[in-house]
């Protein structure tokens, strides 16, 4: 089976490695072969129906689809034969007959009339016949069937590849036709705009409606390319933008390690945000007399509010208020907010601006508000916050765990490679209190009570010690407190905990036992597990059921915390966190301090700065009395944001570094108009350890700068010598300073595109799964940490009796400052929705599409009603993109003791119908 | 002319009882036990011995196939029975399955033996709403008489039969669109390899053969291998029910030798050709996909596989459609080419675009309204879609036209000058 197989190719004698097919033989040896239904590319299957790759096998009465055909030893094939060459000169002509004329093309340069060219075919001798009318009632996709050669690509790209299993095949013979759902207009449909069917078709008939014109006309081609990587989640998949006239007119998915190709809506469809009007294209400063609680500003004009300033003036009053607030006050009154969102290289200049600038340690990112207990729990338990394992390892294990993560909204790309295991027969295991479009691919979805997640893992835990499941030789070899868990454990067996996750005890077995005996199995998570009271010990938890076991350290096992923002990883590993300098090394060891003293040049904090929100408190108090906020906007997602505002409106002087006049920017007194991500060159690290080279595609607009250039700007005003210039030069010091870029140069990056760390060398690939043998803990052992169960800060009473949670959307990315403004994306969800379940709307007597009133002991925000039976009754969630019904003045700034992370998923809300309450009055 | 005692389907008129009781009288079930115990090769050595050729189109030894299965897997294996007989001028199965159900049922046990597989499925063709219950009823009594299941007949082994109905699409019948169909999915054919005796049903090893093909497997076991190699011609053995449509006098379904003469088959069982042999145009001598023979080549041909090939038609499913002088040969092709157009499942390119095109350039053709030289595309398009299709169906679609054009291209001339002079008349006498 694995022995070469030797045949004989137009003659010459030729070897096939084992699974290759005749076409690929072929294209090794440089002889072209026609193909449309086939796609080499990652995750496409050979279907051999388009019949245009036809090869002649001696000895065999019929031609042979060379794409999907397997040679056998001896077999003697003619590629080129005049049977072969008239039977696939046949197949182009009949498909020509009913494609658009060349001139009328929707894309004049698809593989069809590239294929069509070789061949020298312009013209068919057959008549054509009717065409099917055009759909265009997607935002993002162009469906004109009348190109369509139903060679099923989309189909698989839809079933097979991204799994949404939205296109279908309708009819047969000739009246077969590419359908969505049940033959529902494309936009009203189920689709996710993934957008995988538009890169796969070979004619044109599934375009990005930003390439073709009203009239289904060709138009917008692209005059140049640039490889880059997304923005949005941390999947970071890898992508090329194309580019007419300095514009972005559409992006096409890349084979990066972590998306093969694949892209989700956003990636693909959500980039016109960099050419939004409402861009910051001046550097701003706040007019005389304007109070900073007057918010009501358009951020299309923010003239009314602010004053144009020159690049000079700006940066002189943004570093002038710091200086005196430093100088004045003590390091201690200053702090800033370094951005996920940002590179690599600006995330470690910023925190080394605030340590060696501002003198302190006051500087913190969005990392608390996701995964810092996720963060804290795996650096106490395995000695390191990173993932073990990357999300494609699902591919490799047997049953995969997803707990307090909807992945297909937001990581869909990360999703897809879960959706694709279960369907080749993997066990997935869904927990969510909330349904989600995963459930309907998962063996098991498990809806527990929302906020019971130490119950039900502690459930799990309980089973697997009990009924002796656990690896004994792993625990007795690289664990540490087992006999502490195990003693701890004893008070939380399935029948007690069923009462509290709301899971059957005979269930919480069956998964404890499947999990616990599997071969190879994964764990990942979410937000749904980090932003509680106790998100730390659910974390704990996890990483206790991956270490009894032994699921860790091996092909297809792991932990895996899927990072949120497409380089939080990044920005947590260059040092953007109060407690740590970068690769995580503590502030308050003596030993790390001297290292980078000596490194920076500077004296250094000794002590460990204040988190995301204690700095908000912190600015209540008075005690900091100054910020630079660079592309972050807590004005938007702290918890409790209407004490966020007031403490940034309490601010003596803030200067904010940003793409737009966010809701945060809004209260600054000086503004900085910076690079949005297609400008910029810089690295960024996604959820799994992979550094990966983003590339400037753009020029920036008006007189917007680098970021990199505006933190070096302000450092050299508040007295620090600083001459980077290129991002490069920043990536050489942070290889002095971080032993995990070990191996990782920028040269290398930009011939490679990504490497994983830990990397051994220049020359090696990275690490993917870590820790087969051992942690970098103190004792070189995972440590057992067990967990008690917390309740939420906040629980329902008779007053505030729902239970409200809060997350995103597939179509928004965190607080919508760049995807409200992405035309398609906005388009199809354009506005604020509280999600409840049929019943419960019901029973509020609000009909779907009405509007509600909700609130908590923080606030009240309006906004329509959706009907959504993955909610459960009781409960109303609220996406937190919408600035016009922010979710965050309501949320409850409880934090979890460890992490700081505030609860999120879990406060009390009263829900009352708008209009009733008005009739009321 | 084929002996009495040599027939197999000796209920095939439905004159006496199709239940378990009648079958039992005509010797079904006798001695099944025996042949079960003789084992597996000895029944695919006693079938290959017999020259049985597969009779549901293509003629494929049987034995041979069988002996494709794998002797040792660690997956199921399955046997399946094409009951989906969709052919048109075919129904020689359909009097099987009414009639003498029990031969089938039989023969899939002995088939299931022989081929090592312990569950059988027959995909029968939805609008066969009572052929279905009859047969239904025989497996119902087959098991109730344990004849199969558990320890079938007493023998040790184990058998299921199960029935499934299809839902009206000819692709449904070609053997690897049954079995996509019969496992839920549309009727798509799939590429061959690999074959289903490797990848079928569920993945699995799987034999597919049409119900004639079973049903005469007891008889051929029973009275032995060489009784069946003695009946017809070398090659082309044993007996094989034709079914007489058409311009004849008494259209049957009947029982001959294999290699019978045609016009013997005509004249002695269908009463013969409507206003006597030389009122005859043309046969079609084995089901709609084959070749159409004019008058003079039906005069001498054998019915049987290899006598037919060498006149470039074939045996195919042996339904012999008459056609006499009233007819409009072009017009009946173009029917055929829209039948195919209609069945194409669509998936290759030459089949779903060029059937279409084939059946437009026909109707044309019909009326004369075309060129001379769109015979010479017309050919050419349908030796661009023969072979080079994932299944046979486009095949199916070329054959017909091709015979026309090899027999009744002067007609065929003839109709576009005709269409030509009248076209040009009108103005001339303007």
């Amino acid at each position: 089976m694995t022995d070469p197989i030797r045949f004989f190719l137009d003659g010459a004698e030729v070897e096939a490695r084992p699974g290759e097919t005749i076409w690929q033989v072929a294209n090794r040896q440089g002889i072209e072969i026609p193909h449309l239904c086939w796609l080499p590319k990652p995750g496409y299957r050979a279907d051999g129906n388009c019949r245009a790759c036809m090869v002649e096998i001696e000895g065999e009465r019929v031609l042979a689809a060379s794409c999907i055909r397997k040679p056998s030893a001896g077999m003697r094939v003619k590629t080129a034969s005049e049977r072969a060459r008239f039977s696939r000169q046949m197949v182009f002509e009949l498909l020509l007959a009913d494609q658009p004329r060349r001139d009328a093309a929707h894309d004049p340069g698809s593989r069809f009339w590239q294929w069509a060219d070789r061949l020298d075919l312009s013209e068919s001798r057959f008549p054509r016949h009717g065409a099917p009318a055009p759909d265009r009632s997607h935002p993002a996709i162009a469906v004109h069937l009348d190109a369509c050669i139903e060679c099923t690509l989309c189909v698989r790209a839809c079933r097979e590849v991204q799994v949404n299993d939205v296109i279908g095949m309708k009819g047969r013979g000739y009246h077969e036709k590419i359908v969505f759902d049940f033959d529902d207009p494309m936009g009203r449909s189920t689709c996710v705009a993934c957008g995988e069917c538009v890169q796969a078709c070979p004619t044109g008939a599934l375009m990005p409606a930003s390439l073709v014109d009203v009239n289904g006309l060709y138009a917008h081609a692209p005059d140049r390319e640039v490889d880059s990587v997304c923005p949005y989640c941390g999947v970071g998949c890898q992508l090329t933008y194309k580019i007419r006239e300095d514009r972005i007119v559409a992006v096409a998915g890349r084979e990066g390690p972590s998306n093969q190709g694949r892209l989700c809506v956003k990636g693909r469809y959500g980039f016109d945000y960099v050419h939004h009007p409402d861009r910051l294209t001046e550097p701003l400063i706040r007019k005389e007399g304007v109070a900073k609680g007057n918010v009501a500003i358009d951020p299309g004009n923010p003239y009314t509010h602010f004053r144009k300033a020159s690049w000079e003036e700006a940066l002189d009053a943004a570093a002038a208020g710091l200086k005196r607030i430093r100088d004045a006050k003590g390091p201690k009154a200053l702090a800033g907010f370094g951005s996920a969102k940002g590179s690599n290289e600006e995330a470690y200049l910023f925190q080394k601006l605030v340590r060696t600038g501002f003198g302190s340690n006051n500087v913190d990112h969005c990392t608390r508000l996701c995964h810092a207990s996720s963060v804290a729990a795996l650096m106490e338990g395995i000695g390191s916050g990173a993932v073990t394992a990357p999300f494609t390892a699902a591919m490799e294990a047997e049953v995969i765990i997803v707990i307090g993560a909807r992945p297909t909204q937001n990581h869909p790309v990360a999703a897809t490679f879960f959706k694709e295991a279960a369907k080749q027969g993997k066990t997935l295991i869904v927990m969510d209190p909330r349904g989600q479009a995963l459930a309907r691919h998962a063996t098991l979805m498990l809806r527990f009570k929302p906020g019971r997640d130490v119950a039900l893992l502690n459930a799990l835990l309980y089973t697997i010690i009990k009924e002796g499941l656990f690896d004994k030789q792993y625990v007795a070899a690289h664990t540490q407190d087992f006999e502490k868990l195990a003693e701890h454990i004893r008070d939380y067996p399935p029948e007690k905990m069923a009462a509290i996750c709301g899971i059957d005890a005979e269930t919480l077995r069956h998964v404890a036992r499947t999990y616990a005996r599997a071969r190879a199995a994964i764990i990942f998570w979410g937000m749904g597990i980090s932003q509680h009271v106790h998100g730390t010990d659910n974390a704990r938890c996890l990483i206790a059921l991956a270490l009894i076991t032994g699921q860790i350290g091996r092909r297809g096992t792991g932990l895996h915390p899927l990072r949120g923002q497409n380089n939080v990883q990044g920005a947590s590993d260059a040092g953007l966190i109060p407690m740590l300098y970068p690769d995580y090394q503590s502030v308050e060891d003596p030993g790390v301090r001297q290292k980078f003293e000596a490194l920076w040049g500077k004296s250094l904090d000794p002590k460990r700065g204040l988190t995301v929100v204690e700095i908000m408190d912190a600015v209540h108090r008075g005690e900091i009395t100054g910020m630079v906020i660079m592309g972050e906007n807590p004005a938007m997602s702290d918890p409790d944001v209407a004490h966020a505002r007031a403490a940034l409106a309490q601010l003596e002087h803030l200067v904010v570094q940003d793409i737009f006049l966010t809701e945060t920017a809004k209260y600054a007194d000086v503004v900085l108009p910076a690079s949005a991500w297609p400008e910029k060159d810089g690295t960024v690290s996604n959820t799994n350890r992979q550094v990966q080279m983003g590339r400037a595609a753009l020029p920036l607009p008006g007189n917007a700068r680098q970021d990199l250039w505006i933190i070096e700007e302000i450092a050299r005003r508040i007295g620090l010598p600083w001459s980077y210039g290129h991002p490069r030069a920043v990536f050489a010091e942070m290889k002095e300073a971080m032993p995990s870029l070990n191996g990782i140069t920028w040269e290398r990056l930009l011939r490679e595109s990504s490497v994983t760390y830990p990397c051994d060398s220049e020359t090696s690939a990275g690490h993917e799964i870590v820790f087969a043998d051992g942690f970098p803990t103190p004792s070189g052992r995972g440590r057992l940490v067990p967990a008690a169960i917390v309740p939420p800060a906040e629980e329902p009473d008779g007053e505030y009796p729902f239970v409200l949670t809060t997350g995103r959307q597939l179509e928004h990315w965190h607080t919508g400052a760049i995807t409200r403004r992405a035309q398609v994306l906005d388009e199809i969800e354009p506005e604020a929705t509280a999600s409840f379940a049929p019943s419960e709307l019901r029973r509020l007597g609000v009909a779907a599409g009405e509007r509600v009133r909700v609130s908590t002991r923080r606030g009240a925000i309006e906004l329509k009603a959706r009907a959504d039976s993955g909610v459960a009754p009781g409960m109303v969630f609220i996406p937190f993109c919408y600035a016009e019904a922010a979710a965050n003045l309501l949320t409850n700034p409880q934090l979890d003791p460890f992490g700081k992370i505030p609860e999120y998923k879990y406060c009390a809300a009263r829900v009352e119908p708008v209009a009733a309450k008005a009739a009321a009055e | 002319m084929l002996a009495d005692q040599n027939r197999i389907f000796t209920n095939l008129y439905g004159r006496g009882d199709w239940r378990l009781e009648g079958a039992r009288r005509r010797g079904d079930w006798d001695g099944t036990k025996d042949l079960i115990l003789k084992g597996r090769d000895f029944i695919v050595g006693a079938v290959k011995e017999s020259g049985l050729r597969g009779r549901g189109g293509a003629g494929f030894p049987t034995g041979l196939k069988w002996s494709f299965m794998p002797k040792e897997s660690d997956k199921p294996s399955y046997l399946v029975v094409n009951a989906d007989e969709s052919e048109p001028g075919t129904c020689k199965d359909r009097d099987i399955l009414r009639n003498d159900p029990h031969k089938l049922v039989e023969g899939a046990l002995l088939a299931a033996v022989g081929m090592g597989t312990q569950a059988g499925y027959i995909y029968i063709r939805g609008e066969f709403y009572n052929e279905a219950k009859r047969l239904q009823t025989a497996i119902d009594e087959a098991y109730d008489a344990g004849l199969i299941g558990k320890n079938a007949c007493g023998s040790g082994f184990d058998f299921d039969l199960i029935l499934h109905r299809g839902a009206g699409a000819y692709i449904c019948g070609e053997e690897t669109g049954l079995l996509e169909s019969l496992e839920g999915k549309k009727g798509m054919p799939r590429l061959k390899p690999p074959f289903p005796a490797a990848v079928g049903l569920y993945g699995c090893p799987t034999t597919v053969n049409n119900v004639e093909t079973i049903a005469v497997v007891p008889a051929i076991l029973k009275r032995g291998a060489s009784w069946f190699a003695g009946l017809g011609r070398p090659r082309n053995t044993g007996t094989k029910i034709f079914c007489l449509s058409g311009h004849v006098n008494r259209p049957c379904n009947v029982e001959e030798e294999m290699g019978i003469p045609m016009r013997e088959l005509i004249e002695r069982h269908a009463g013969g050709v409507r206003g006597g042999w030389d009122n005859l145009l043309a046969v079609i001598p084995g089901g709609s996909s084959v070749p159409v023979l004019p008058k003079s080549i039906c005069g001498e041909v054998l019915m049987d596989f290899d006598s037919l090939a060498a006149v470039k038609s074939g045996l195919g499913t042996a339904a012999v459609i008459v056609m006499d002088q009233s007819t409009d040969i072009i017009k009946a092709i173009a029917r055929l080419s829209k039948f195919y157009k209609h069945e194409s499942c669509g998936q290759c390119t030459p089949c779903r675009e060029g059937t279409g095109w084939l059946m437009r350039v026909m109707d044309r053709m019909v009326e004369g309204d075309a060129t001379e030289e769109e015979i010479d595309t017309l050919l050419e398009v349908s030796r661009e879609i023969e072979g080079h299709t994932i299944c046979a169906l486009g095949d199916a679609a070329a054959w017909p036209v091709q015979g026309l054009i090899r027999h009744f291209r002067p007609e065929m001339e003839r109709r576009i000058r005709d269409y030509r002079e009248k076209a040009a008349a009108p103005r001339r006498a303007a």
